[in-house]
This record gives C-alpha cells, structure tokens and sequence, in this order.
C-alpha cells in the first residue's frame, strides 16, 4: 500500500473528469504527490534526530520538539493530499453504481453511464466542493499550528524538564520553508482550478437548462 | 510513486517527438534520472550528518548548515529534472485534445465503422504540423528556459560548481569562526559537474531541435511559395483533414459495444 494505490485510483478518474479536471490531475500527479515523494519526503527525514538544544538535559529535546511540532509539517502535507485526492472517488463510485446498475436490469439504462448529466454532475459538484474545502482547511490548519508557512532557524523553549529557557535549532529550515511554499503555490493552483471548474460546470448546465426551456416555450407560444 | 511515473508520462509523449527529441528523452532518463537515482542519492545521502563542525556549540552546525546549503544539490536536481519534463505535457494534453476531437468527429459522422477508427484513432501519430508545431516549439522553448533558470540558480547559490572540502562559518550561536568540514567534496563535485554537463548538452539538443523546426516551416513556406499556386492554403489543409478521416474511415468494421464503451 503506497503512493502508487492513489495513483492509480485517481487515474481511473481522469474518463470522467473535464478538462480542467485532467488539468488539476496532472498538477496533483506531478507538482504534489511526484515532488512529495521523490523530494520533499528526504527534507524531513532526519528532523528529529537533527533538532538540537543548547542543553544537556534529558528529555528537554523531546519535550521541545513535540511542543513546536505537534504534527510534522511532512505528515500534514501527507494528509492534504489523501485528503484532496479522495473526493474524485465519489465520481468514479457513482459511474460503477451506474454500470452495475445497467447490468443487474440487463437493459440499457443511461445512454453512456460516464457522461456527466443528472446524478453524475450533482456528484461530481459536491466532489469540487469537497476538495476545494479540505484544500482551505489544511491550508488554514497549517497556518494556525505554525503561525505561517516560516521555518525558523531557533526557537526558544521553556517547557518541562528544561531548566530555563533554552535556544532549540531546528534542521534545515530554508530548504524547509521553500518546499512549505511550494506546497503552498501548488495547493492555491489548485483551489483555483477547482473554483474555475465549479463555475464553468454551473454556468455551462445553466445555460443548456435555460436553452431547453426556451425551447419548449417558444412553440407554445407560436401556437 | 517515483521517476518510472514520469517515465510513464514522458514515453507517450515519444511518439510525437522528433529525433532529437527522442536523444534528449533517452539521455534525460539514462544519464540524469538514473545518475541522480542511482548513484547521486547515495552521495548525498547522509550530507548533514556526515558535516562536521570543529564546536561542541550546539546548534553551530545545524545552522552553518543551513547557512552553507540553503537547497541541497540533490534536491535541486530533483526540481529541476521534474520542472524540465513538464512542457511535454503540452504536447501530449494537445495530442489528447486532437484524439478526443477526431472521435467525436467520427461519431458524428457514421455510426457504424466506430470499434476499428476508435482503436486507430488512439495509436494514430499526429505529424508535427499547424497548431500541434505551436505547442511542440512553445514546449521546447520552456524547456530550455527552465534549464537554464536552474542552472543559473546553481550557480549563484553555490558560486560555481565546485563543492569546497572546508567552509568557515560565523553564523550565530557560533561562538567565533568555526571550520565545518563537508563529507566527499571531490565526489559531490564529480556528480555536480556532470549534472551540469548533461544539463549543457541537453539545453544544446533543444536549440538544435528548435532551430530545426525553425528551419522546417520555413523551407516548407519558401517551397511553396515557389511552386505555381494550384491550391491556396486553407484548402490544402482541408483536403488533408479529408484525407485524414477518410483514412480513418476506410478498413473493415466490427459492430461492438465494447468499442464505444471503451471510449
């Protein structure tokens, strides 16, 4: 179980998206799950063992790192992209609901059971309106455990077992923080691209609804 | 999830490319993909803490090191290999675009022949030619502009490319100027130069095949416009288009669901 379950879900996804649901797709792929993988993970490798304080006490270090890092900041990008990648699932449940459907009355149901219209495009709405949240949530999650998306070279540390206030210094801050923003511009790429897909998906049925009523209005009232 | 993801990605794209494209995708798999993989990871795998600084200060060596490598190598070799292979899928969401628009075309246009021309459709190879030419170009031009933004990158963040085997650090909470050693200089600048090397060859194979493609269209236009004008543009290219689907069109037909449901 890895990376490359995900990957392959979220493939079977890409039939029955937009385009601009194929676009946020290649994003995800490569920008976020290839970055974090083959990158970001070996940034965050060592940071327990390379947080250091200017104290001999035991305990003082353990204590100190767990205070400033409730959960890794690697863990929690772990988490946002399980989390925004699960959604599209609902989609793909749907169209399996669909197919089996088809084949338990062996008679022809819906006239394609991927194409997006009635039932499919209510879910895959919800499953835009799911993703954009949990990408606002994370982001804002991150931003109250962490004040920001800074990585600080020292902290000072005043908790139980330290004596006093002690300077801790935490590894790699700079290569940190870079990635921390780059996970940032990636997950904001793609709260847009999810809000120009709601937008795009609404106006477009909008329109076709409108059509269609104007459509049957209009022979009626040249009758 | 690793490089074979890319690898996936970047060989659909194969088909499409020309034969320089196709020497700078197997020289970016087998000579920075697999170096960077195999031997570089192995390098630099312990570079923190095989860095040494003569202080028992804690938290000295922690920030010299931060301070000497704000981005490892390896990272920015990572980024860079990956931000390099990302204007390929222009070309292939363009390819894409066509395939989907052919098979909506044929749809259209005859109910019965579908199984066969959906099938031909998927491995059909688009020439390099009108809009498919502005995407090929504007893929290798962003190619080398990210190349050579990394490359610059290295080179002003590490001023050049040779990895010193001694730095002097006096960065706060070193007491005074500390001497910190870094582990296999002579290696990691072995590696580096290399990197650098092939990433200079590969910027040299997207200009050759950008001025090719440069050179094609416009001997093409100059051929043309020397030949007697029997067939204005716009015309040409509708009969090609013709010619493309009745291509399509032609062949035995199998009646299968499956077929459209595979699409």
């Amino acid at each position: 179980m890895s990376w490359v379950f995900l990957r392959d879900l979220l493939s079977g996804v890409n039939k029955y998206s937009t385009s601009i649901g194929r676009i946020w797709l290649a994003i995800v792929f490569i920008f976020r799950l290839l970055v974090y993988v083959v990158v970001a993970e070996h940034v965050w490798k060592d940071e327990q063992k390379e947080f250091e304080c200017n104290i001999r006490q035991p305990g003082c270090e353990n204590v100190c790192f767990d205070h400033f890092f409730p959960i890794s900041h690697i863990r929690l990008w772990a988490l946002q992209l399980i989390m925004v990648s699960t959604p599209s699932l609902l989609v793909a449940l749907h169209v399996a609901y669909r197919e089996n459907r088809e084949k338990r009355h062996k008679q022809k149901i819906y006239k394609n059971p991927g194409s997006m219209d009635g039932g499919l495009l209510c879910t895959y709405l919800i499953s835009l309106i799911c993703k954009t949240g949990f990408e606002i949530g994370f982001l804002v999650l991150f931003y109250k455990l962490y004040g920001g998306f800074n990585v600080p070279r020292l902290v000072k540390c005043d908790m139980k077992p330290c004596p006093n206030t002690v300077d801790c210094y935490i590894s790699k801050p700079t290569e940190k923080k870079v990635f921390l923003y780059f996970a940032l511009v990636t997950s904001c790429l793609c709260v847009v691209l999810n809000v120009s897909e709601l937008s795009y998906l609404i106006f477009k049925y909008t329109i076709k609804c409108f059509l269609k009523r104007y459509d049957k209005e209009v022979p009626t009232l040249k009758r | 999830m690793d490089w074979g993801t890319l690898q996936t990605i970047l060989g659909g794209v194969n088909k499409h490319s020309t034969s320089i494209g196709k020497i700078w995708l197997t020289i970016m798999f087998i000579f920075r993909v697999m170096i960077l993989v195999v031997a570089a990871e192995e390098v630099w795998g312990d570079e923190q803490n095989d860095f040494v600084c003569n202080t028992l200060q804690p938290g000295c060596k922690n920030v010299c090191y931060d301070h000497f490598f704000p981005i490892s190598h390896i990272r920015l070799w990572a980024l860079q290999l990956i931000f390099v292979s990302t204007p390929a899928l222009l070309v292939a969401m363009h390819v894409a675009y066509r395939r989907h628009e052919n098979k909506k075309q044929l749809r259209k246009g005859g109910q019965t022949c579908e199984y066969k021309d959906i099938e031909e459709i998927k491995l059909q190879r688009f020439p390099i030619q009108g809009p498919l030419w502005w995407t090929y170009t504007s893929s290798i031009f962003f190619r080398m502009i990210f190349e050579s933004l990394f490359m610059y990158a290295f080179y002003f963040m590490y001023d050049g490319f040779q990895m010193p085997r001694l730095v002097k650090c006096n960065v706060w909470p070193c007491p005074n100027t500390v001497d910190c050693f870094v582990s296999r200089p002579t290696e990691k600048t072995v590696f580096t130069i290399f990197m650098i090397a092939v990433s200079a060859i590969c910027i040299l194979l997207n200009v050759a095949e950008f001025c090719y493609l440069l050179m094609k269209v416009f001997l093409k236009k100059s051929r043309r416009a020397a030949s007697p004008r029997h067939h204005p543009n716009h015309e040409t290219k509708e009969e090609s288009k013709q010619n493309e689907m009745n291509e399509l069109m032609s062949g035995s037909c199998q009646n299968t669901v499956l077929g459209l449901q595979n699409s």
